[in-house]
């Protein structure tokens, strides 16, 4: 398994994004094989830009996909490197904790401590570092998702939009190289949604992080292709269906949706009209 | 007038409280058993109550079913079982008469290991429910955050679960006051050593003396009532301000239950 050993070079993450070239290292490697109730999972991909999409139906694995990576889960068998770091590799029995696999991971439950203040749930993860440093990187983070008059406020006296921002800034906070994102957003309005995926991707900006994030929406698929460079992988029934850019992957979803979309305003006159 | 005071007057008389006919010494004995029964108990429950629901160990039917069986079993054969091993004939007894200069059965020190083993179940059990209720999500956003165990166990459960730790050293303490047949087997009835206020009691019942025995009955039932009153009267969103400060249901995931959690139950 040559794609799964450590790539070597510091910046390899920096070069990725800049190049996308299909000569550019691996950001995210993984080979799963993990079969839970009905779901049987068994996918391979490599990663080399640095947004990339899992799409998929409810049901596929998605979710699963991303909970084996972040360590929430052990797969029954595979390897998993990020970064050029080997994180997971049952043969080897090998398998980082969650905390320590330089990943961040959200979901749509925000999942803040009920009982800690804005800052101390943005600041959790942060323990390790010096209290200058600590102090520095929350004040940053607080300003970045604009959370500096919430700081002192508990969870129970946020709005959805607020909880979601800190929680992205309390998964940011301990510097991952690798983001997951399952859908965190979507209990989110329109508004609130884009002001927080906005926030997202400044500070993506500057931290280089590279992203991946769980869809069932071709649309928003489509939308978030035409800003950057994205890879898709499209996720069916465990199994990784097809895969690569979000025109040539999601085609055929794109269709049936303008199809139904089509159908749908034919039909629509047709009922206001009462035939 | 002159009529109802001279008809009061020997009313009043039999209302006269009769004199206080306690065991002093027994209920200071008492009190202080069951204060550090209760401290030996949380220091051992929590780490024993968050390896039994959020650990993996193959063990953990095995642990659970040993520190319940002091429920089910009859506080005598603990008691005897203990004053046997703790005796003279075992290497563990002798081992602990060597080290204390004295056996360790019929004396304080017996009595709060008994104590220790007979009302663990009691420690443990609110323990285990109160952090098999918390959410998943929390423990596992503490992990990937970067804690480990100790710091989760400090920072998420124990804040969040304050409740179930009330009501753990409420019931180690309470039921430690309460016990009678350990601490008789263990301790015999030495006054000012091993003589607590329940076997006072039944000291008092078998002398005759039903005055003494009245009081020290009224005392402790009215101890543990109060205690159990003050317990309920904590409310669970008062004081305890971790239960008042969950989100809202609708943004907590219904199932609480990790994949992980529901593979184990598969397999």
């Amino acid at each position: 398994m040559p794609e799964l050993l450590p790539v070597p070079g510091g910046n390899s993450l920096r070069d990725a994004q800049r190049s996308g070239d299909p000569e550019a290292p691996c950001l995210l490697t993984a080979r799963l094989r993990y079969t839970i109730g009905e779901l049987s999972l068994a996918v391979d991909f490599s990663l080399r830009t640095r947004h990339a999409v899992l799409f998929g139906a409810s049901g596929a694995g998605k979710s699963t996909v991303l909970r084996l990576l972040a360590g929430l889960q052990q797969p029954d068998s595979g390897c998993i490197s990020s970064a050029g770091r080997l994180l997971t590799d049952t043969a080897a029995r090998i398998s980082v904790p969650p905390g320590r696999r330089g990943i961040g991971y959200l979901t749509q439950d925000p999942a803040l401590f009920p009982h800690l203040t804005v800052e101390e749930n943005v600041a959790y993860g942060l323990h390790t570092l010096p209290r200058h440093d600590r102090r520095t990187r929350l004040a940053a983070l607080l300003d970045s998702f604009s959370l500096e008059d919430l700081r002192l406020r508990l969870p129970v006296r946020l709005s959805g939009g607020e909880r979601q921002r800190v929680a992205l800034a309390r998964a940011l906070a301990p510097r991952p190289s690798l983001l997951l994102l399952d859908e965190p957003f979507v209990a989110l309005d329109a508004e609130r949604r884009e002001e927080t995926a906005a926030a997202l991707e400044h500070h993506l900006e500057v931290s280089q992080a590279m992203v991946l994030s769980v869809s069932h929406d071709v649309a928003e698929v489509y939308a978030k292709a035409s800003a950057t460079p994205l890879h898709v992988l499209l996720l069916e029934h465990g199994r990784i269906a097809s895969e690569g850019d979000a025109a040539t992957v999601l085609a055929h979803h794109r269709e049936r949706l303008l199809r139904q979309l089509g159908a749908s305003l034919d039909a629509a006159p047709a009922r206001a009209l009462g035939r | 007038m002159v009529a109802l005071i001279t008809i009061a007057g020997p009313a009043a008389a039999t209302l006269r409280l009769p004199a206080w006919q306690v065991d002093g010494q027994a209920l200071a004995l008492t009190l202080e058993l069951a204060a550090v029964t209760t401290v030996i108990l949380i220091v051992i429950a929590v780490p024993l109550a968050a390896f039994l629901i959020f650990g993996h160990a193959r063990l953990r039917p095995i642990l659970e079913a040993a520190a319940m069986l002091p429920l089910v079993l009859p506080p005598t054969v603990l008691g005897f079982y203990l004053l046997v091993l703790l005796g003279p004939h075992t290497s563990v007894g002798r081992a602990l008469i060597h080290l204390l200069g004295h056996p360790l059965a019929f004396s304080f020190a017996g009595l709060v290991v008994g104590s220790v083993l007979y009302s663990l179940p009691f420690a443990l059990q609110p323990l285990t429910s109160g952090f098999a209720q918390l959410p998943v999500q929390l423990l596992e956003t503490s992990t990937l955050l970067g804690a480990g165990p100790l710091r989760t166990l400090r920072r998420v459960v124990l804040p969040l679960a304050q409740r179930s730790l009330l009501a753990s050293a409420v019931l180690s303490f309470t039921h430690t006051v309460g016990e009678f047949g350990v601490v008789l087997m263990l301790g015999g009835d030495i006054p000012g050593r091993t003589r607590t206020l329940s076997i006072a009691l039944l000291d008092q019942v078998q002398d005759g003396r039903f005055t003494a025995a009245n009081q020290t009955a009224l005392l402790l039932l009215a101890g543990s009532a109060l205690v159990l009153v003050l317990v309920y009267l904590v409310p669970r969103g008062g004081a305890f301000r971790a239960s008042r400060l969950q989100a809202p249901s609708g943004l907590r995931s219904p199932d609480l239950t990790s994949p992980e959690q529901e593979k184990r139950q598969h397999a």
